[in-house]
């Protein structure tokens, strides 16, 4: 059970994934970015992962490429979980959405795309969703100070 | 409302362009039936919503980057206020996914007590959330019966952790203190006036009309749609999925209890009010197991790199007293690599994802708010309903501010 999930998408794909490991139990798979959206609709389709738990990112800042996409799947009919990675980069980084595949993907894409300024392409409706209008920055990126203080938005009727 | 600029607008609305006879309404941010501050942007036909924006952030306090910044320990009171009808579930699962990435397991009674805490706290969550719905579809009779019994635990539970709702209660590898010497005797009481309560809120519920045809038919969602809107908690199983994570994928001692997953089959509020309301008695019934079980032997684990020597040992040796300073100052130092903890939450599962760098402050500390996805499929739970259904549909939801916002 372990290593069937992570060999059978090595096998799949094996140009695309960059990196497998199952630390404390939990298996991981990184993939490249180009193939995020076929290896997710692969997940979802032939390993039933219905279910996307979650979707979040993280900033490595020194490294390149800076920021990883991670999704926690999670499959109602077999019980089992996989962590999917996706590193990127860039002055303006950007992935493939994965609301068309699950559409609980939404508003987790709105607010990776608010906390950390990664793009989403395809997604319907990528706006800010915690922070407001008019926010400058995107707060969880690691070059966002701690304390930083915005600039008064101006009153609107 | 029409010269405006509506950049933070969906983006297929156009006001301008509005069909013949509809009208934009706004719901919030401070509204009765909101409880926090929500916005809901309806178009409305009539009575009818043909369409929705909910809008949320106001009460983001930047939970993630907070904790990038401050050791482990120190995370725990924070996450006390995430969802802050259920403290004890959030405090519980942040210390096992701690405790997971560093690879220890805490004492047999540790784990109890924790089993025993977070079922009280599920107990103070579905309590809350079937009185203030009943409350906002003016049942508040019901409301001062269910925040009875929430006053008796809240009272239990302060006993324990010193704090009604904001317990901070446990630590990586332990909690605080242990259970008072009377608490068997205590919980017993308190579950009788729970009972009582529980019995004669279900009593002016279940088979009300008024209730009933509140929340029968409203809200209602098919499993597979819910799957793919990643719901979870009572919402997902009151269309008919057995998916706990107590069940699933069993964390501290859960897989030695006897305990049903009720679940529904219309997918309506009416089923999610149903589930809660048995879900509280299976959370009595883990309690008093976990109690009849309860295992002897210290709360926090031997190691002194990870929990605080007792004081007598601080002033006492040198080791002891190192491992204090270290302990206090740098905090644990679980190893680099990154892992995801889920358990069962009120509205259904909390996961905690951490990546660590080695260090005494995570890296990277996400939560994964069970009510987030909820909240993003409120739109789709409303549209086409009357607006007075939005009310027992978002008190169905049971959306907590302080885990949706962070």
């Amino acid at each position: 059970m372990t290593s069937y999930l992570i060999e059978t998408v090595r096998s799949k794909f094996p140009d695309a994934v960059l990196e497998t490991h199952s630390f404390r139990g939990d298996e991981t798979v990184a993939v490249k970015k180009e193939a995020l959206a076929d290896v997710a609709a692969f997940l979802r389709d032939e390993l039933g992962f219905d279910m996307l738990m979650d979707l979040t990112a993280a900033d490595y800042l020194p490294r390149e490429p800076r920021y990883e996409l991670v999704c926690h799947f999670y499959s109602t009919k077999h019980n089992y979980r996989l962590r999917l990675k996706c590193p990127v980069g860039g002055e303006q980084p950007a992935l493939a959405s994965l609301t068309p595949l699950w559409p609980g993907a939404n508003w987790f894409e709105r607010e990776v795309w608010d906390m950390y300024g990664i793009k989403f392409e395809g997604h319907p409706d990528l706006r800010r969703v915690l922070m407001y209008d008019g926010f400058e920055g995107h707060p969880l990126r690691k070059d966002y100070p701690l304390k930083k203080r915005q600039p008064r938005i101006a009153h609107r009727d | 409302m029409t010269d405006r600029k509506h950049s933070e607008l969906p983006k297929n609305w156009e006001l301008e362009k509005l069909e013949d006879g509809r009208m934009v309404l706004n719901m919030g941010p401070s509204h009765p039936a909101m409880h926090g501050i929500v916005r809901v942007l309806l178009t409305v036909q009539g009575e009818r919503i043909a369409d929705s924006d909910v809008e949320i952030g106001y009460l983001h306090r930047g939970f993630e980057k907070t904790c990038e910044n401050v050791t482990y320990n120190q995370c725990v009171p924070y996450t006390d206020r995430l969802n802050y009808v259920s403290p004890f579930i959030n405090n519980v699962g942040f210390a096992l996914a701690v405790e997971k990435l560093m690879g220890i397991e805490t004492p047999a009674r540790c784990q109890y007590i924790r089993v025993i805490m977070s079922e009280l706290s599920r107990l103070t969550d579905h309590l809350t959330c079937i009185g203030a719905n009943a409350m906002e579809l003016s049942a508040f009779t019901v409301y001062f019966y269910l925040i009875n019994a929430r006053e008796a635990l809240y009272r239990l539970t302060d006993s324990v952790a010193g704090g009604r709702i904001t317990p901070a209660y446990t630590r990586v590898g332990g909690v605080t203190r242990d259970l008072p010497p009377d608490f068997k005797a205590a919980t017993a009481e308190v579950f009788k006036t729970v009972r009582k309560n529980l019995s004669d809120a279900e009593k002016m519920l279940t088979r009300n009309r008024i209730f009933y045809d509140r929340l029968h038919n409203t809200g209602v969602i098919g499993k597979e749609e819910a799957i793919a809107r990643s719901f979870t908690g009572p919402v997902l199983r009151s269309t008919g999925v057995p998916l706990d994570v107590r069940k699933a994928t069993p964390y501290l001692v859960y897989d030695r209890f006897d305990f049903d997953i009720p679940v529904g089959s219309n997918g309506d509020n009416y089923d999610r009010y149903l589930v809660r309301i048995e879900e509280m008695k299976q959370s009595m019934r883990i309690v008093e197991q976990a109690l009849a079980q309860l295992p002897g032997g210290p709360v926090n684990h031997p190691d002194y790199g990870v929990t605080l020597p007792p004081k007598e040992e601080v002033y006492g040796n040198i080791e002891a007293l190192m491992a204090h300073f270290k302990l206090t100052f740098e905090g644990v130092k679980p190893p680099r690599g990154e892992v995801y903890q889920a358990v069962e939450g009120g509205n259904g599962e909390v996961g905690f994802y951490i990546v660590s760098d080695g260090t005494g402050n995570p890296w990277r500390l996400r939560v994964r708010p069970p009510c987030f996805p909820l909240t993003a499929g409120l739109s789709r739970l409303i549209k086409g309903a009357y607006i007075a259904d939005i009310v027992s549909t978002f008190g169905q939801v049971n959306m907590i501010g302080g885990e949706l916002e962070r």
